[in-house]
């Protein structure tokens, strides 16, 4: 996927505008944060499981090598295939080589964030092959020729109104007195149009939200079961994962799974939870031929031993930016790159470079929330300050900022140069704004008044009036 | 609780943060007023600046272990240092043992002071054991109050104001909805992304005026500053303070951002 995280500040000036987002996005709140309270709150050992959570994936970080080479083998052992991918490109290459090899014309596909990642349905499009979104939300967004703007609700960023325009549009066949009122009106017209795509596609192409080693399965969790018909009914089903997503065994993924649908909407367990291992077998009444697993590094195995390497126990539940301000400030789509929120603060330096998304790390109050909410207890502050020190280091931020911060910090380590030029400083900032109490505008401090007043000093500084109290009870 | 000779009395050392310094003495004041009232001996080092936070948060490592080298000597002699700011406390508390990670002599001594600090509330109600109030403040009015990030995630300030403010005289407490959520400060994020950041306030401002609070309180004076500066942009009468202010009975300055009287 191309970033523009670079652009991160006109991105965000755009969506902090954006009536219509706003309006989508005032509905996470009780959509995501309340039911996750809720939901928590009736699990006593939910603390405790974060702890599992963490350590069962810092084990598995420990010890990636061994743990996917064994996924490997159970996956050749049940009948299916593993495809080692380093780049983007390479996975692409190797999905697209399965999809020739297997004659196919349409491809079915479950919701992906790393086929999003590496932007496979634009590569297949360009290859002759028509990639069909079964997940609700991607269908919406692919009929628009949009991105996601969140990781487990894609389409958070449009209104009712909005895909009723685009279902009015792209639907040609439907009555002009069709009503859409609510949320069933719009997936029984996705479900009628999907249904022939899942009964005549040839290929189906799925994420993982687990990789289990000691059976070779993949898991994939779902509310609406368009995975398991993706998965289920082609004669090809290709899984696309990255490697961070392997776990040592079934309890380890059943341990998980407890932190995900909680951590994400609010639910005990997702309405759908599929375990597949291998192809159909003799005698099973259903299953694809194939099965392949495309596993994807595109630069997380650079991340180990750093320390950013923690961001690699992310299960991709959306807490982090279902709770986070700056998220619901701006929405996904001003991040720029396919994982938004905290935790594309946290990862996206790392997978796309510092210098193409040092914004999005440094645009952060540290106000700790996410933390707060992660179900892996990553400390995406942590993280994301991580990448400060290194954009700094690389000088990416403005040389304004920079002389700034520079000349601050000069001043900040000379106590008695400190004291005057403060002293001096603020008896006049408090001549100036004294009477009225406050600035309406200032110069150099244009960032602040221009969106609100800047408040007055009181007149002396504490350590001046301090001094001067402390000479007044000696005499 | 006062009388108690010199000698038995824990040294502070305020840490008084730099705005606090510049921008509202007063806070200060009430701070040493306070600590007092909890039978401490207090001192102002005058050689202290800052926690050196805007250069830790730009990422700019070399400087921040410079200035948090400063704060260590400064303060390394006292039993308690104590700040009237979550996020300054914070700091040195969670912050500065980091920032040593390589360099274990100054680690340890960054380790021993986090030990030792401590935001001003928590520190008056964890550590002081103050139940009531013994200036006995008075406050007329309905309040509100904002749980500043850093003070609230890294140091569990959240019982400790209320349960002060409680046993201020005349006050009413209206929570805020959405108190947890962070105000949009973020120290130089304000002015770096001063969209995003308004965005922020603005959700903030909008929050503290449907409580129908006269007065918003926080323990943070860079919060303070911002939603102040935008209640006033926004011509709204709400009157902000911070914490201290009212819990020392020192509320007959004008509030953040009041013409001077």
């Amino acid at each position: 996927m191309k970033s523009t995280a670079h652009a991160f500040v006109e991105n965000a000036r755009e969506a902090v505008a954006d009536r219509r987002l706003h309006k989508a996005l005032s509905n996470m709140k009780a959509g995501f944060q309340n039911k996750r309270a809720a939901t928590v709150a009736k699990l006593p050992e939910f603390e405790a499981l974060r702890d599992q959570g963490r350590d069962i994936k810092n084990h598995v970080l420990a010890n990636l090598d061994l743990y996917l080479e064994r996924f490997e083998r159970r996956v050749t052992q049940a009948g299916g295939q593993v495809h080692w991918a380093r780049t983007a490109a390479e996975a692409r290459e190797i999905v697209e080589g399965i999809c020739r090899d297997a004659g196919a014309k349409t491809v079915t596909k479950g919701k992906s964030m790393v086929a999003e990642e590496i932007a496979l349905n634009d590569h297949l499009e360009a290859n002759g092959f028509t990639p069909i979104e079964t997940d609700l939300g991607e269908y919406i967004i692919q009929l628009r020729g949009e991105l996601p703007s969140h990781i487990i609700a894609p389409a958070i960023h449009l209104n009712k109104e909005d895909v009723e325009e685009t279902f009015r549009k792209e639907h040609t066949h439907l009555p002009a007195d069709r009503r859409f009122d609510d949320v069933p009106d719009f997936t029984n017209e996705a479900r009628m149009v999907l249904r022939q795509k899942f009964q005549t596609a040839d290929v189906g192409i799925t994420g993982a939200n687990y990789l289990i080693a000691e059976t070779g399965s993949t898991v994939i969790v779902t509310n609406e079961g368009n995975g398991d018909l993706t998965q289920i009914l082609p004669k090809t089903h290709i899984v696309v994962a990255s490697i961070e997503k392997v776990v040592p065994t079934l309890e380890d993924a059943t341990a998980i799974l407890r932190l995900l649908a909680r951590s994400a909407t609010g639910q005990e367990f997702s309405a759908y939870t599929t375990f597949s291992t291998g192809p159909r077998r003799p005698g099973d009444l259903d299953g694809p031929e194939a099965f392949h697993v495309v596993l994807l590094d595109n630069g997380r195995s650079a991340l180990l031993g750093t320390p950013a390497q923690e961001v690699l126990r992310c299960i991709r539940c959306g807490a982090c930016m279902n709770h986070c301000p700056v998220y619901a400030a701006v929405g996904g789509h001003a991040y720029g790159w396919v994982v938004p929120g905290p935790i594309g603060a946290a990862l996206d330096p790392g997978l796309i470079g510092v210098e193409e998304a040092h914004h999005l790390p440094n645009a952060s109050t540290f106000c700790g929330r996410c933390e707060s909410v992660c179900p892996m207890r990553i400390p995406l502050p942590k993280i994301m300050h991580h990448w400060r020190t290194q954009a700094f280091e690389k000088k990416l931020s403005s040389p304004s900022f920079r002389l700034g911060l520079k000349t601050w910090a000069w001043v900040a380590k000379r106590p008695g140069l400190y004291a005057v030029g403060s002293r001096l400083a603020i008896g006049l900032l408090a001549a100036l704004g004294g009477r009225r109490g406050r600035f309406a505008t200032l110069p150099l401090a244009r960032g602040w008044t221009d969106h609100r007043d800047m408040p007055a000093p009181e007149g002396k500084t504490f350590r001046q009036a301090w001094a001067d109290r402390r000479k007044h009870e000696a005499a | 609780m006062t009388a108690a000779p010199a000698a038995d009395r824990p040294s502070v050392g305020l840490f008084v943060t730099c705005l606090v310094d510049l921008y509202r003495p007063t806070v200060g004041f009430a701070a040493v007023e306070l600590l007092e009232q909890a039978g401490c001996a207090v001192a102002v080092p005058a050689t202290q600046t800052c926690c050196g936070q805007p250069a830790y948060n730009a990422g700019d490592v070399p400087d921040t272990k410079d200035i948090a080298r400063r704060v260590i000597d400064t303060f390394s002699a006292f039993d308690y240092v104590v700040a009237p700011s979550g996020s300054c406390a914070g700091m040195i508390k969670a912050h500065y043992p980091r920032l040593f990670e390589d360099e274990p002599e100054w680690q340890h001594e960054a380790l021993m002071l986090a030990e030792r600090t401590h935001e001003l509330v928590s520190f008056l109600v964890d550590v002081r054991g103050l139940a009531d109030l013994p200036g006995r403040p008075a406050y007329a009015g309905t309040v509100t109050y904002h749980d500043s990030c850093s003070g609230l995630r890294e140091l569990g300030v959240k019982a400790q104001p209320r349960a002060l403010l409680s046993q201020v005289e005349g006050l009413t407490l209206t929570e805020l909805p959405g108190a947890e959520i962070c105000c949009g400060f973020g120290g130089t994020f304000c002015v770096k992304y001063p969209d995003v950041s308004n965005k922020m306030v603005e959700e903030k401002t909008a929050d503290i005026a449907d409580t129908g609070a006269d007065t918003l309180l926080a323990g943070d004076l860079g919060c303070l500053l911002n939603m102040a500066g935008k209640l006033k942009r926004q011509g709204r009468a709400t009157r902000v303070r911070h914490v201290a202010e009212v819990l020392a009975g020192m509320t007959d300055r004008p509030a953040i951002g009041e013409p001077r009287r």
